[in-house]
């Protein structure tokens, strides 16, 4: 049995050491809002914060996560994630939806660290989250959005 | 919604179900009969796809999948319009596979909005004119005096006004009109206006259901090691390697697939575990082996060989207008080119899945599928039951492009679920996802043109590729009408020699329909084809393109086409599977969505070196696309930087969604033109993950500015046209900027070398 530190509750789990955070965040704790795009780290739909900083939770496996914090897009409610909500609301950003899960998670955490970021910092930022039906643009958008929301 | 409700409230309506059945697309208008059944539950049933509570609440059975293309918004919008309704007193129903009550559900063809326009404005209009009357006869006055605004009904002589639910009871008894009637555009509420997606809530607080979200009680988790090459057979595995890994439950062998391929799974073996992962590993474990079969030498470099033999030899002609060699023999200038389009895969974002749970003999699915009946009909036919047995939920859909209307995955879980006697969900990984494909055709096509006295007198044309009919029938070897029809049968051009011939291509994988199918490949030739004769001749492409089309008018394409020996009957231009009555091919269109883009991106106008803007234009799903792509090619490097679309859909119910389309269709699109191959070698797929199949990325996006052009017509599609005209704007644009042809995609380093 592990035991770990999932928006900021302790969970236990009963999977093999070196299960991937993603299949025990979906299948254990039935937790589905990080979604499985590809499973090699090229689509960030499973996108997860470890100790806040964004990650590949199917290439991060429940052996590292002993002492250290993850939180999904369900234990997300800081200023930024709220503002980033709000932006892809006023842009209607999303269509299938399905990588939206891990674009807004990069998206807040990008805005935490760079309060005012330019079209290129977001490309940088985002370059890791595939969206198949092509919102990238909104994306970029709303990011902006967001980050004005932030200072407002 | 929540998940909650939506189940509380489908309970609700199970109830009429079994009396509403029946009568739905051929009359879409309840009889007498089914009303006075549904005043048992005193609510106020217009139509299948709409029932309204006493409380007023407005349930609107959406029976078309949301995949992304907004359906699940737009349909609703339609019926809101029409009932006069205030929005946040709809209750939109995700609606379960029963082809019975609700036709055809079959999500692709972009057909949600051409298809059922009508029959949900019928819907909305019937309820309204129900609940005016009952109004009306309640405030003795003439219905004339009357009128339904926003969930409320005014009485026009008094000026006081009451909620919708004090007169659904009694609406509910009266008479379902036969003739409705609609509302004037001036007065539409919904219809035309951008209307947010209804499940942004959900997809913000990772609330959704997808088809890999399912959660069932006490469910396990599949996933299969299956054969790579199609038609193959499992030959050994070893069970209990597999069973021996942590998590892992049982082993379960799928049967294997004898062809046609149709929708069936492909075969191999299945290994079932406590969670994916654990699965996964399991199927590792197996070590499973496989024979080959009749495909195993598929090869795509050979292939390509092949399918240019076939281009120099045995032609069908399909479509034939004059004489078009006496023409090209008689040309002062003739103008020949080869175009190449590799496989192409979907690639969805959310990979198949499907859950599948057995209590005793009763069989429920939970699937992220385009078609709910048709997982129903496949199903039923490997596990003994009747399709209208199996209770199947299409799920959220985490895109799709028509991979998800073949629901191969869907008969796996429910073979396994039955087998380990648990809840199931088989999961597929990204690697199964694109080594077990429908792929999009492999295609070679040559266009020969002759030019006499400046004008285009000859237009040949020749396909070989192999025919998603093969999937169905393997006797079909080339190209059907069917496919050509999608930009070849119906160039709408005024020249007057043309011809278009087929040569033979055998399929040796699974041949699907991807987002806007043929169109693709014939777009790309025609689009580049009009540049190469617009370049030689020292015209504008726009001004190429408006010489070909000619003067304005209606198309008939039928005229033109050609029996083939033994057909029963004169061949028909399919049209999208519209009378060109309704949907004409109407050249004036055409040329204006061109225009259009002329305008937007300034295309003429000098540009720097390394520079260049390209256009391309199409119909298709019976609307009108033109793209106008920029790019900038710097030490071999290509960066599309901007793109400009604009599109006659007719009305646009929903003109953010379709804006949304056209951004997703260049997005769509430049992957097909920069990155998209998918190769055989020895009959197995070699790509297997985004590494090998790459989909543009963020940092390739360029901005995209749509323009929807003002239309009264009767709405055509939108999820697909704006494909098509997407690669050869971008090839053009190369051509522009360094005066290098691309003839065959993808582009991915032929800059560089
Ligand atoms: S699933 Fe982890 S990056 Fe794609
Ligand atoms: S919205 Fe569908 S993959 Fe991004």
């Amino acid at each position: 049995m592990a035991s770990i530190k999932l928006n900021g509750q302790r969970v236990s789990v009963d999977a093999a050491p070196d299960t991937p955070l993603l299949w025990v965040i979906r299948d254990h704790l039935n937790l589905t809002g990080t979604k499985f795009g590809c499973g090699v780290a090229s689509c960030g739909a499973c996108t997860i914060l470890v100790d806040g900083e964004p990650m590949r939770s199917c290439q991060f496996r429940l052996e590292d996560a002993e002492g250290v914090e993850i939180s999904t897009i369900e234990g997300q409610e800081d200023s930024a994630f709220k503002n980033v909500q709000a932006a892809w609301r006023e842009l209607d950003v999303v269509q299938c939806g399905y990588c939206q899960s891990g674009q807004v998670m990069a998206a807040a955490a990008l805005i935490r660290s760079n309060p005012k970021p330019t079209d290129e910092d977001i490309d940088e930022a985002l370059n890791g989250n595939l969206c198949r039906c092509g919102t990238y643009q909104r994306i970029r958008a709303a990011v902006h959005l967001a980050a004005e929301k932030m200072e407002a | 919604m929540s998940k909650h409700l939506e189940n509380v409230s489908r309970r609700g309506f199970l109830k009429t179900a079994g009396v509403t059945s029946g009568l739905i697309l051929a009359a879409p208008m309840l009889s007498n009969h089914v009303m006075a059944a549904a005043r048992g539950e005193e609510e106020l049933v217009s139509s299948g796809y709409l029932a309204i509570k006493p409380d007023g609440t407005a349930h609107v059975f959406v029976h078309r999948v949301e995949m992304g293309q907004g359906s699940r918004t737009g349909l609703p919008q339609v019926v809101a319009d029409e009932l006069e309704a205030d929005w946040g007193r709809l209750h939109i129903e995700a609606a379960f596979g029963d082809k019975a009550r609700f036709g055809d559900q079959n999500t692709d063809g972009s057909t949600s909005i051409r298809k059922f326009y009508d029959a949900f404005r019928q819907a909305g209009a019937a309820a309204r004119m129900m609940i005016e009357q009952a109004a009306a006869n309640e405030w003795g006055v003439s219905v004339s005096d009357v009128e339904a605004k926003k969930h409320r009904v005014i009485n026009k002589i008094t000026g006081k006004s009451e909620d919708f639910s004090k007169f659904v009871v009694a609406a509910s008894k009266l008479e379902v009109p036969k003739d409705v009637q609609l509302k004037k555009k001036a007065d539409r509420t919904f219809i035309g206006k951008p209307q947010r997606n209804i499940y942004m809530k959900q997809i913000l607080t990772g609330g959704t259901q997808f088809g890999q979200d399912t959660i069932r009680p006490n469910m396990v988790f599949a996933v299969a090691a299956r054969p790579p090459v199609v038609g193959g057979k499992v030959t050994s595995y070893d069970k209990a390697a597999a069973m021996a890994v942590d998590g892992v439950l049982d082993v379960v062998e799928l049967p294997a697939l004898e062809m046609p391929a149709l929708f069936k799974p492909v075969g191999g073996v299945a290994v079932v575990a406590s969670n994916t992962w654990a699965a996964m590993k399991g199927r590792e474990a197996l070590n499973a082996q496989f024979e080959d079969g009749a495909n195993a030498s598929y090869d795509s470099a050979e292939y390509e060989k092949q399918l240019w033999k076939s281009i120099d030899g045995d032609s069908v002609t399909h479509m034939k207008r004059g004489d078009v060699d006496a023409a090209l023999e008689g040309a002062s200038k003739t103008y020949s080119a080869d175009y190449y389009v590799p496989h192409q895969h979907h690639i969805p974002m959310e990979p198949p899945a499907a859950t599948a749970e057995w209590n005793g003999d009763d069989l429920k699915m939970w699937v992220c599928c385009q078609d709910p009946t048709s997982v129903q009909e496949t199903v039923a036919a490997f596990v003994g039951k009747k399709p209208e047995e199996i209770y199947v939920e299409a799920t959220l859909l985490g895109g799709a492009f028509g991979r998800k209307s073949k629901p191969d995955f869907a008969v796996e879980a429910a073979l396994v679920a039955k087998a380990v006697g648990r809840p199931v969900k088989m999961v597929w990984s990204r690697e199964d996802d694109v080594r077990h494909g429908y792929y999009h055709t492999v295609a070679a096509q040559r266009v020969n043109v002759g030019v006499k006295d400046g004008k285009v007198t000859a237009w040949k044309h020749k396909a070989a590729y192999p025919s998603i009919g093969a999937t169905f029938n393997p006797a079909a070897d080339q190209p059907g009408a069917f496919e050509l029809g999608l930009g070849l049968l119906d160039m709408p051009f005024d020249t007057a020699n043309m011809q278009v011939d087929t040569g033979k291509a055998p399929a040796h994988v699974r041949i699907g329909w991807m987002r806007s199918v043929a169109n693709i490949q014939q777009a790309f030739a025609v689009g580049s084809m009009v540049d190469e004769i617009a370049q030689g001749e020292g015209k504008n492409t726009a001004d190429m393109w408006m010489e070909l089309i000619g003067f304005d008018r209606k198309i008939n394409p039928s005229v033109d086409l050609v029996k083939q020996p033994g057909a029963p009957r004169d061949p028909q231009y399919s049209n999208y599977g519209e009378s060109l009555e309704r949907h004409p091919v109407d050249t004036a269109r055409l040329k204006a969505v061109l225009d259009k883009v002329v305008q937007m991106s300034g295309y003429g106008k000098d540009m720097p070196k390394g520079k260049g803007i390209g256009i391309s234009v199409h119909r298709s799903f019976v609307s009108y696309v033109a793209c106008a792509a920029e790019v900038e090619v710097t030490d071999g490097e290509l960066k599309v930087t901007n793109a400009w679309m604009a599109v006659d859909c007719g009305v646009a119910v929903n003109p953010d969604r379709v804006k949304a389309q056209m951004e997703g269709a260049v997005l769509f699109g430049m992957s097909i033109a920069m990155h998209g191959e998918i190769t055989a070698k020895d009959g197995a797929i070699v790509e297997g993950n985004f590494d090998g199949y790459p989909v543009c990325r963020m940092s390739e996006c360029p901005p995209v500015e749509t323009a929807i052009i003002e239309s009264d017509a009767v709405p055509g599609g939108v999820g697909e046209p704006g494909v098509p005209p997407v690669a050869p704007a971008i090839t053009n644009a190369i051509f522009a900027a360094t005066g290098k042809r691309i003839r065959r995609l993808p582009i991915k380093d032929q800059l560089s070398t």
